[in-house]
């Protein structure tokens, strides 16, 4: 008797350990990017995630997974297969996981997703989107405050809304700055083949410069490297995107529309950690510090006092409502 | 009227900067096809050669380097494709394409292994590109007003840009003045001709492949360490296949096929520059319509005003010595 009841205790103790060890795996805590086309080093960005899923590593000391898309086939086999090897949280970056991640996230109800620069309606899908037009709005202005010849230009990579977006906000603020100053516009291509053309980006970027052009905003991924590079190469000014691109050429690159991807990923991290991640649609604009414009030991020379304070101050009014920048997606065309 | 000079000017700058890798592959391809040879590889071989170069220079630190590095890596690729059809008579549009497949994908996962930068190489800074350079006098010439402008956009391109100025008449005169190009002629019409007059026909289309080699490793060389600052996945976008259309364009003869890269880069100048201009007639033309030009041309072209492309006699068949 005695061991046969002994043996039930221990039956029961060894069921709680295993309870317990289960429970203590459910709570395991696995955070996944999947990073797209481009690439984590793409300097642009992919890379600004890839910088916020290594600032949470460093802070939390929790190890991520991730995964880089090299094909578009291969988008939603990578979300899916992150998925079935049990991530706690997911980031699917950029609009064209969209598709795929509406397909994927049904299939795993208990997992969060977070998408970024897309909306997907799900319980489980936080959608996270930025106020572009803001950021290039500001990046404008300093455009058009340091052109000489009061010309300047945007090369865009994929025609997308989007792009068109950063595109209607750059116009607006060098129209702002100067009613007079002519806004020359490229695209590169109607297709993904248009994020990673370089020399397609220069040329554009070349063909600015002999109309007069003296600064052109990049927004084009990998193409706008060549962008950079063009105007590096003509001894003229550029504004680089996404990342901090400041340092690719100092003393070139004016400044950089900075995307704060790297936070928001961060951020998503952090909440799924501690529980207070909710799904649903989440923009962050200047007042949010979602978007911005960096300023640098590498680009600090290229811009004036005068010129700062004036970007401070329409900062300070966007933020306050003062100023409202037109969305080129929300009014499908754009004031100038 | 100074305004127009410069757009002048500027496209014409723009349609030689763009013309150039082109230029090279076209006569690249030139040398493959007449030998009897189709070059659908043109594509792969200036990707590998791209990656070659831009690796090499980045390593190395000198662009000279990274040239040789393009060189033997698009000669290499060409010997593949020797292989495939003149030792194994293979199917030549199969190995071609086969070429093109291996360098989307290899070229992009070596430069990850070695570089891990996402497929891409590290940007190419000063002195690891080739910079553009002036040419005798250009100092001199900049005082004279209109001569001055048109020899400043003749002076300060790089090397590359004059060495696909210079193989043109090189490769015309190798093809219709020298032994060799009359065999490789010869090899490509009637390889059993060729053969009874006691020529080695594999020997001989092997040397096309050699020169093809050489002329995609300077197209890839300036694509990626000239033109462009680093190696970027699928750099070349379409570009082979561009040349050689424009090869098949310009009959299998240099000068036409010059003239033919000439006008598809200018279509590409021109697009660039009429991207939300405002035309007199038509008003605002759509981007799609206007990126979708050089292909309309090209088909309007070949469709209507070409005449027909008479292809080297022998080309695609692979040589089988009658026992």
């Amino acid at each position: 008797m005695i061991t046969r009841r002994h043996c039930a205790v221990t039956a029961l103790l060894a069921a709680g350990v295993l309870a317990q060890g289960q429970w203590a795996a459910a709570q395991e805590f696995v955070p996944a990017v999947v990073f797209d086309m481009g690439g984590k080093f793409d300097k642009s960005f992919n890379e600004a995630a890839y910088n916020g899923a290594e600032k949470f590593k460093k802070d939390s000391g929790i190890a991520y997974r991730d995964f880089e898309v090299t094909n578009e086939a291969q988008r939603e086999q990578a979300l899916r297969n992150t998925a079935r090897r049990g991530a706690s949280i997911i980031i699917a970056m950029g609009f064209a996981q969209a598709t795929p991640l509406l397909t994927v996230a049904k299939e795993f109800p208990t997992i969060k997703f977070t998408i970024i620069d897309a909306e997907v309606d799900l319980p489980n899908v936080q959608s996270v989107k930025f106020k572009e037009e803001e950021g290039s709005y500001l990046v404008g202005m300093l455009a058009a405050l340091s052109s000489k010849t009061g010309k300047v230009g945007f090369v865009g990579g994929m025609d997308i809304p989007l792009i068109r977006a950063f595109a209607c906000g750059y116009g607006q603020g060098a129209k702002a700055v100067n009613a007079k100053v002519e806004v020359f516009q490229n695209m590169t291509g109607t297709t993904p083949a248009a994020w990673n053309d370089p020399t397609k980006g220069g040329e554009l970027a070349r063909s600015q410069f002999d109309r007069g052009a003296d600064v052109v905003y990049a927004a084009a991924g990998a193409t706008g490297l060549g962008v950079l590079q063009a105007a590096k190469d003509l001894g003229k000014l550029s504004i680089g995107v996404d990342s901090n691109q400041n340092h690719l050429h100092p003393g070139s690159v004016l400044t950089s529309m900075t995307k704060r991807v790297d936070v928001a990923v961060y951020d998503a991290f952090k909440t799924a950690k501690d529980g207070s991640w909710k799904p649903g649609l989440k923009v962050l604009g200047l007042a949010e510090q979602g978007v911005g414009w960096a300023l640098d030991d590498n680009n600090r020379k290229l811009v004036s006092a005068d010129a700062e304070a004036k970007l401070k101050a329409a900062e300070a009014d966007i933020k306050a409502g003062k100023i409202k920048v037109v969305d080129y997606r929300a009014a499908n065309s754009c004031p100038n | 009227m100074s305004d127009w000079l410069l757009l002048i000017l500027t496209m014409i700058d723009a349609t030689v900067r763009v013309a150039t890798p082109l230029v090279l592959a076209a006569l690249a391809g030139l040398f493959s096809e007449r030998s009897g040879i189709v070059d659908v590889g043109l594509e792969g071989k200036m990707l590998g050669a791209a990656f070659a170069a831009a690796a090499v220079a980045y390593v190395t630190g000198s662009p000279w380097l990274g040239l040789v590095a393009a060189i033997a890596a698009a000669t290499a690729l060409a010997m593949v494709h020797g292989l495939a059809c003149i030792t194994f008579n293979g199917n030549q549009v199969v190995s071609g394409m086969a070429l093109n497949i291996l360098m989307a994908g290899l070229a992009p996962t070596l430069a990850f292994a070695w570089f891990s930068q996402g497929g891409q190489t590290p940007l190419l800074g000063p002195g690891r590109r080739f910079e553009p350079i002036a040419l005798p006098f250009a100092d001199a010439f900049a005082q004279i007003p209109v001569l001055g402008e048109i020899y400043g956009r003749i002076t300060g391109h790089n090397i590359l840009v004059y060495a696909a100025a210079v193989s043109v008449p090189l490769v015309a005169w190798v093809i219709y003045r020298t032994r060799f190009g009359l065999r490789l002629r010869a090899v490509g019409e009637n390889p059993s001709a060729v053969d009874t007059a006691g020529i080695f026909v594999g020997a001989l289309r092997y040397r096309a492949l050699l020169c093809n080699g050489l002329l995609c490793g300077l197209a890839g060389a300036y694509l990626s360490t000239a033109h462009g600052a680093g190696f970027v996945r699928d750099m070349t976008a379409g570009k082979g296949y561009l040349a050689l259309a424009a090869l098949i364009f310009g009959k299998w003869k240099p000068l036409p096929t010059l003239l033919a890269c000439l006008l598809f880069a200018f279509t590409d100048a021109l697009q660039a520059r009429l991207q939300g201009v405002s035309l007199p007639v038509l008003g605002q033309v759509p981007v799609q319509a206007i990126q979708a030009l050089p292909y309309l041309l090209t088909v309007l072209l070949l469709a209507g005003f070409v005449g027909r492309a008479m292809a080297p006699r022998a080309i695609g068949i692979p040589y089988v010595k009658e026992r």
